[in-house]
């Protein structure tokens, strides 16, 4: 992965899509999956959790990447996540302010963004070598990237099991909600459906890609 | 103080409540550190003696922070104390075992970004338990977790002899098995109190 390397990185446009889509954090990289499968169950819980989670990733890898010359490198693990904490601490209370109802529904998976592999990944892998405007990019792409994985189970998961979009209505009268999808195992089924989809998808662009390169293919 | 009794307790967080199933938390070492029984089993042990030690030293902070009046503090000294924590367990089985400190690799350290240990830590603090009511807790939770592992284990040893189709290999197919497994544990609710 490009990102290992010691060096500074040139900005591009391609700092801030490789969090979306190639290095999405959750569908090729497996990480931070605790909140995907529990707080996706409704598509505004997943929405408020991916902004939470981004404005975390962002505060902590900019505050990261600022003191990374001063952070010995013996106690850089602790360091960051007593940074991580910080961040979560206000978000916990801002959410709170906010909106109690939501922050019913999101229970302790707020104070656990903490613990989300995600923003520690990127605070030792990228922000701890980085500048603070390639940072700042590439970490929102990162937080942008999660948001989208966690929008892409919540809408299938509240269309599929209660028949709405957000709380509108969306699906003709008749419609019997899968009470399953809105259910842990339906978390399970939905990420995994979708990680399906990719693997279908990934070997063809990547033959694709192959062709488009000037290779040749043994067809088996 | 709740007046749950202790056989609930413990039952609701190895069973009923799930960790891993009903919970969804833990869930990198679950998919991670489960495709062989015996590894399992150790990070299983390992995570159980972290949880109970991260249970009884949040108790602790919990008590001295509310009793200063630092409340907001709480997160960021449970994590601080966890990783401690871990860290001695690290260097504990370095020294006892060092085949079982290889075989476990990366998973020893990431045991302190597992959010089911923070996960004890935070519920216990929520629902008020006093000190032996948290143990008990973080007994229930460290065993449902090792008892999901070494479900999962068992069911990835026998899959990796079968035939499958090359789409479905890897992290997919094992969603879909954890997916089957929550649906079996589910049958269990009702077991004990639903709240939680």
């Amino acid at each position: 992965m490009s990102e290992l390397l010691n060096t500074p990185e040139r900005l591009t446009p391609d700092t801030f899509l490789r969090g979306l889509w190639q290095e999405n954090p959750v569908f090729t990289m497996l990480l931070g999956m605790c909140p995907v499968l529990a707080v996706t169950g409704t598509t505004l819980n997943a929405l408020a959790m991916g902004l939470a989670t981004t404005f975390v990733l962002v505060g902590s890898s900019l505050l990261v990447s600022l003191l990374r010359h001063w952070i010995p490198k013996q106690v850089r693990i602790a360091s960051y996540i007593v940074i991580i904490a910080t961040f979560v601490t206000l978000v916990d209370y801002a959410i709170q302010a906010i909106s109690l109802e939501l922050y019913a529904a999101l229970g302790a998976f707020i104070q656990l963004i903490v613990v989300n592999c995600v923003i520690l990944g990127r605070a030792e892998a990228y922000a701890s070598k980085q500048r603070l405007h390639t940072t700042f990019v590439n970490s929102l792409g990162m937080g942008l990237g999660f948001s989208l994985a966690l929008l892409a189970l919540g809408t299938v998961r509240e269309i599929l099991g209660q028949g709405t979009l957000l709380g509108v209505p969306v699906l003709p009268e008749g419609f019997q909600p899968w009470v399953i999808m809105a259910l842990p195992p339906g978390g399970f089924f939905v990420l995994g459906s979708w990680l399906l989809v990719f693997n279908w998808l990934g070997p063809r662009r990547a033959r694709r890609d192959l062709v488009a390169s000037g290779a040749t293919i043994h067809v088996r | 103080m709740s007046a749950e009794p202790l056989t609930l307790i413990f039952l609701q967080a190895a069973i009923v409540n799930n960790f891993v199933l009903a919970m969804f938390l833990g869930i990198c070492p679950f998919l991670g550190v489960s495709a062989k029984k015996r590894m399992a089993w150790n990070m299983g042990l390992a995570t159980l003696f972290v949880m109970l030690v991260g249970s009884l030293s949040a108790y602790g902070i919990n008590w001295l922070l509310t009793a200063l009046g630092l409340e907001f503090l709480r997160l960021i000294c449970y994590i601080a104390v966890i990783a401690s924590a871990v860290q001695l367990v690290e260097m504990f089985i370095k020294k006892t075992s060092p085949g079982l400190f290889r075989s476990l690799g990366i998973f020893l350290p990431l045991i302190t970004t597992n959010c089911a240990i923070l996960g004890v830590a935070l519920f216990q603090t929520a629902r008020e338990y006093d000190l032996i009511q948290s143990l008990v807790y973080a007994g229930g939770a460290g065993v449902g977790f090792m008892l999901a592992l070494l479900l999962m284990a068992g069911l990835r040893e026998r899959l990796a002899l079968a035939r499958l189709p090359e789409v479905s290999q890897g992290a997919a197919l094992t969603l879909m098995l954890a997916g089957l497994l929550s649906l079996a544990f589910m049958g269990f609710a009702g077991l004990g109190s639903s709240h939680g």
